[in-house]
């Protein structure tokens, strides 16, 4: 086929093809992109033909990779070309080479806003395909409601509606806030009546996206989008081309039942039942085809009726039967449907009552663990460890060890992490996790991050019973020839541990067991060196009295490394070799390491933080939560003072305290003799009783303890390490639950935006999304649960301010592992002030209470809603309201020197429009708004500014309104911006000291106090 | 929602790129080589979808030519995977028997037509007749003003003879 007349753009394309090699290519295209740039110069001697050509020129050479950066102008202007050929390709091209954010898109916006509302059909779906597919915010905001307009007219023909639901949608999708869909709901409902199935699947993804943000106002929609479903399933009156290889719509079908999904649930009999009736044919009535077209589309009807009947929570036997099917599908040939089988049972987990079911098909999904593909490889991996429990954890995690020495390395490090994390989750006993983590260290000690043989380390320090076996096992491991350097580790710490266990089996002298160490240490790396030092005074330690030519060999050792150049393994050798001269002491000094405080495994933590945090994982884990294994909870044998610890599940056996107390008197004494290390032990018993008492953390030990761990086992075994690492777990130890991120900033961040974090710790994140509508706001508190563990005692009173009426929902007490709970909060605006709510939240996590008083951004500009006068109308209504209390003049000084440009955003980022250009002299500002509130309702306000160039800390400001209350708090609350704005904030007494980040973060209850004296 | 739609040749030439969402200059390269990699080198046997960064690519092979699509994980595969068959088959109907030649020196009407099947990331329109009689229309809207330009043309040279 002929290029239609664009001789030149073939010749190009030929040319390209030619070249040998891509210098040539790089050669070519620079010389066409110096010859374009040429003529774009000259551009009055361009034809529209050629400036058409060298477009396409550009985009073509931009497809083959190579920088474009200039001629955007030239492409964008193309787009206000009055011919169609010229119009079509400048839409097109700069659809294609700029970016939503590009400023030339700006200069467009007119051309493209004139070319919809015109009433030209082919210009008019340009435009929508250009928006639709690039438009950014400043679109949204100039063309929304004509967009709006298009799509529900009758006056339009399809092709210019169906362009205009998905344009709307692409508006709506990235910026929600911008385009008003108040009152869509029945538009919508009308839109699902639609005859022309073009138009009908654009507008039911418009309804996805809509309703995927707020269902509760299309609950109109959902009985037509069960119509819709029944009417194409039943194929009636689906014209021949809307149908595909046979089946009406596929996309259709799969877009109404994704719509679905988003309503909770079904409540009205009829249309449940109809449902349910379209459903079960398609579970049941879709088979396998040979043609791949046709069957791929029945299957993607099928897949997304699974999605739907699982997330209805249909009764039993419609579940049992939808298991059966992916039972099916895990095992067919084809690899796409086995794939997706596979994807969908991992997401069917979440659903109770079906897990006994999918673990009967355990043996065939570990066969998808051996498939070539690696799509489906991950997939089976993910559900093996998704449906992963106390029952079968022993068989999958020796599949996966298994497949470890098989895998490619893409997938290594992720299947020894969750290899490892279900090892210590569902262990049935300790013995076997030790084998599985050695075993994983061994076949993939390259993946095998600190994180998990610290893990181990910490297992087998407190549990008295593992000690002599796993000290036998890591004395296995070193007979092998070639051993992976965090074997070496992992095994000279707890041999240099426990090894005088063993001293009676063969080989396990200390001598032997010195030496086959000491035979990995000129492998090892610089890392790795101080530990095997410690493991040698260990061993030194456990040999009293001595054996001169075992010291001797190991002082040589100490000696030689006294000069080391890494000041960690020289500081070793040297008090080692001091403190090994002290004879008896040394026993003290180097006694066994004592328990580790119980804290959440570090290697759990961040698998969550890995995973992505989807709501079918959480269910996941939510349910391994709810079984996991008792054997691992590592107790906390401390004797808090005298108070053994209370209430800790375990299955572990506690040694008696006495002995215990024991071994915290041996390092008393050791502390005694040496002062430099006082700050060794991780949990120093607390001088202050009843600080103890008061600081519940202190037992357990932020989740977020990583730190400490990785200190754990380099830095604890040995006393010379007083170091500024040492000092870490106690400093932990004093700290309490603290706010991520600054609190004061994120409500600040807030007042400006309506959606993001009011507060996160390390348990809970409060989310916020608000809405403002005249005087109502509604905001919805996001409650969401880091742990796996629940949040109880969960408590949220709103203190209002005498001028906000407000209305909690309910909150519920407990806030359920990795779960979110939303709260819808009703707010009412009664009077203009600047006063602020404050969210006093509260909640448990173990023996924890924690509460915080939080600023709620309600504040006064969110009453705003901005407007832009002209001249005409602003003048005459400043005229009218004369003089205080209305008008109210105040000269500010200190304020914040700001270029005049970033005030007006200032402003505008308020909601106090700025209207360029009203006031003659450059200096000033002048704006406007409007206040909604019950007493007032709509309220213009006008706002002057008038600064001076010379000083920029001070100028004059005018407000006025028609209330002179609302005069009053405008000004001053604009002021508070002015005068300071990181800091500022309507109640200013306390709150700077909270938000200057240079202050402290205040400790855990006392935003509290803090915030107080706001009220 | 499809994220981007990209057709590579089995030598990893780059045939049509669109962007459905904002990928800067430099991120585009590195996408269009990073899911190269990954897609070219699978075997034939296997399935047609990709795990990448978080989002999933959904490609299918014409002789010599890897069409991709990339979307959300929990988005329809299999619809994806039709949607690309939808293309192609029009982009049949259109060139008649379409190769990779077709699609290389008239990537503007590979363009034209993806525009007419796809808006913002969604399936627009479903009808291969209705794709086909639009893009039949614009053609006719092309033909007409470039008959008109020669005519306006004939009559300046004519007149300046």
């Amino acid at each position: 086929m002929a290029l239609s007349g664009m001789r030149g753009l073939s010749v190009f394309i030929s040319d390209i093809r030619n070249c040998q090699n891509k210098e040539q290519e790089r050669l070519r295209v620079d010389k066409e992109l110096g010859n374009i740039r040429t003529r774009f110069k000259n551009e009055k001697g361009l034809t529209p033909y050629e400036k058409k050509k060298y477009v396409w020129k550009m985009l073509y050479i931009h497809m083959l990779g190579y920088d474009v950066d200039f001629g955007h102008m030239e492409t964008v202007s193309l787009i206000s070309a009055p011919k169609y050929p010229e119009k079509q390709v400048g839409y097109i091209v700069t659809a294609c080479l700029l970016n939503e954010n590009h400023d030339f898109l700006r200069l467009a916006i007119n051309t493209v806003r004139n070319d919809i509302i015109g009433r030209n059909e082919t210009f008019q779906c340009l435009a929508l395909t250009m928006v639709g597919n690039i438009g950014g915010r400043e679109f949204a905001e100039s063309l929304a409601p004509d967009v709006q307009k298009l799509l529900i007219s009758s006056s339009c023909r399809p092709l210019v509606r169906k362009k205009a639901a998905l344009c709307l949608l692409r508006l709506y999708r990235k910026n929600p806030d911008v385009v008003n869909v108040d009152g869509w709901a029945d538009r919508m409902a009308q839109l699902l009546d639609e005859r022309d199935l073009g138009v009908l699947t654009s507008s039911m993804s418009l309804l996805v996206a809509l309703v995927s943000n707020n269902h509760e106002a299309y609950w109109s929609c959902l009985p037509k989008c069960v119509k819709t479903l029944e009417r194409l399933a039943r194929n009636q009156d689906i014209p021949q081309e809307y149908t595909y290889y046979g089946i009406p719509s596929p996309w259709l079908q799969v877009k109404t039942m994704r719509a679905l999904q988003y309503f909770p649930t079904i409540e009205d009999p009829n249309t449940r039942r109809s449902l349910f009736e379209v459903l079960q044919r398609i579970l049941m009535g879709t088979d396998v085809v040979k043609n791949v077209n046709k069957n791929n589309a029945s299957h993607a009807v099928l897949f997304e009726a699974l999605s739907l009947v699982m997330h209805l929570d249909a009764e039993k036997e419609m579940m049992s039967q939808c298991v059966a099917l992916l039972g099916k599908f895990i095992a067919v040939r084809e690899p796409n449907i086995r794939y997706l089988g596979l994807e969908n049972m991992t997401r069917m987990l979440m659903v109770t009552d079906v897990q006994d079911i999918i673990k009967r098909h355990q043996a065939q999904i570990i066969t998808s663990l051996k498939d070539p593909d690696i799509s489906i490889r991950r997939r089976a991996l993910d559900l093996l460890y998704g449906m992963c429990d106390i029952s079968n954890a022993k068989d999958i995690v020796e599949e996966l060890l298994q497949y470890l020495s098989t895998s490619d390395f893409a997938m290594r490090e992720e299947l020894s992490l969750k290899a490892a994390i279900l090892a210590e989750k569902f262990a049935p006993d300790l013995s076997w996790y030790v084998d599985v983590i050695l075993q994983l260290i061994d076949k993939a000690g390259d993946f095998v991050s600190d994180d998990i043989w610290f893990r181990v380390v910490q297992f087998v320090t407190n549990n008295d019973d593992l000690q002599p076996y796993a000290a036998a096992k890591a004395r296995e491991y070193l007979d092998k020839p070639a051993i992976h350097e965090t074997m070496v580790k992992v095994s000279a710490y707890l041999l240099g541990e426990y090894s005088h266990f063993l001293a009676r089996r063969p080989g396990c002298s200390p001598k032997e067991i010195f030496s086959i160490i000491h035979e990995k240490l000129p492998t090892v790396s610089m890392s790795t060196v101080p530990i095997l030092l410690s493991t040698y005074a260990k061993i030194l330690m456990h040999t009293q009295p001595p054996e001169p030519e075992l010291q001797n060999q190991i002082w040589a050792i100490f000696h030689k490394y006294e000069s080391c150049i890494d000041v960690e393994i020289q500081q070793r050798a040297v008090e080692y070799f001091a403190l090994s001269a002290k004879g008896a002491a040394l026993a003290d000094i180097l006694a066994e390491m004592p328990k580790f405080p119980e804290r959440q495994s570090a290697l759990i933590k961040k698998a969550e933080d890995i995973e992505t945090d989807t709501a079918e994982q959480s269910a996941i884990k939510l349910r391994a939560q709810q079984q996991m294994s008792n054997a691992l909870v590592v107790t906390d044998q401390r004797p808090a003072n005298g108070t053994p610890p209370v209430s800790q599940l375990t299955l572990v056996k506690l040694p008696s305290i006495s002995s215990n107390s024991d071994n915290y008197s041996a390092d008393e004494g050791a502390r005694q003799e040496n002062g430099t290390l006082t700050r060794v032990d991780p949990q120093p018993p607390s001088a202050d009783l009843l600080g103890d008492l008061l600081d519940p953390l202190a037992i357990e030990g932020p989740p977020g303890a990583v730190q400490s761990e990785q200190n754990v086992p380099g830095v604890d075994g040995v006393p010379s390490a007083a170091d500024t690492a040492a000092i870490v777990p106690i400093e932990e130890q004093k700290n309490t639950v603290q706010p991520i991120g600054n609190i004061a900033e994120r409500f600040h961040a807030l007042c400006l935006k309506d959606s993001g974090v009011l507060y996160e710790d390390p348990h809970i994140q409060i989310g916020i999304k608000a809405e403002w509508r005249a005087h109502h706001g509604r905001l919805v508190l996001f409650l969401g649960n880091k742990n796996t563990s629940p949040l109880v005692s969960v408590q949220a009173l709103i203190l209002p301010p005498s001028h906000l009426k407000t209305e909690l929902s309910l909150v519920p007490d407990t806030i359920p592992p990795r779960a979110q709970v939303q709260c819808p909060l009703e707010v009412v605006n009664l009077r203009p002030s600047r006063d602020v709510a404050v969210l006093d939240f509260s909640y448990k996590f173990g023996s924890h209470a924690v509460n915080i008083k939080l600023r709620l951004p309600a504040v006064l500009n969110k009453f705003l809603q901005p407007l832009t006068l002209t001249a005409d109308e602003f003048f005459p209504q400043w005229r009218s309201l004369s003089g205080p209390p209305l008008k109210l003049q105040e000269v500010i000084r200190g304020v914040r020197p700001l270029p005049l440009l970033e005030m007006a955003n200032l402003l505008n980022s308020f909601r106090v429009m700025v209207c360029p250009g009203l006031d003659p002299n450059p200096n000033n500002l002048v704006a406007s708004t409007t206040f909604y509130s019950e007493s007032t309702r709509a309220m213009l306000c006008l706002v002057r500014i008038e600064t001076d160039p010379a000083d920029r800390t001070q100028l004059r400001m005018t407000v006025s309104s028609g209330d002179p209350t609302l005069t009053f708090e405008l000004k001053e609350y604009i002021k508070e911006q002015l005068v300071d704005i990181p800091t500022s904030s309507p109640p200013p007494p306390m709150a700077p000291s909270v938000a200057s980040p240079m202050a402290p973060v205040p400790p855990l209850n006392d935003p509290g106090a803090f915030l107080a004296g706001l009220l | 929602m499809i994220h981007f739609v990209l057709l590579i040749s089995r030598q990893g030439k780059v045939r049509l790129t669109k962007w459905y969402s904002a990928y800067p200059q430099k991120e585009r390269t590195k996408v269009i080589r990073e899911i190269s990699g990954e897609v070219l080198s699978r075997g034939p046997k296997l399935c047609n979808f990709v795990e990448w960064r978080g989002l999933k690519v959904v490609y299918r092979r014409y002789a010599s030519l890897y069409f991709c699509m990339c979307i959300n994980q929990d988005d329809n595969e299999l619809e994806v995977l039709e949607i690309i068959h939808h293309y192609v088959e029009t982009l049949d109907r259109y060139f008649g028997s379409v190769c990779e030649l077709d699609l290389i020196f008239n990537f503007h009407k590979a363009y034209y037509i993806l525009d007419e099947l796809l808006l913002a990331g969604e399936l627009q329109e479903s009808s291969k007749k209705t794709v086909a009689r639009l893009i039949a229309g614009q053609d006719a809207l092309v033909e007409t003003a470039k008959e008109e330009a020669n005519s306006i043309s004939n009559i300046i040279a004519q007149a300046s003879k």
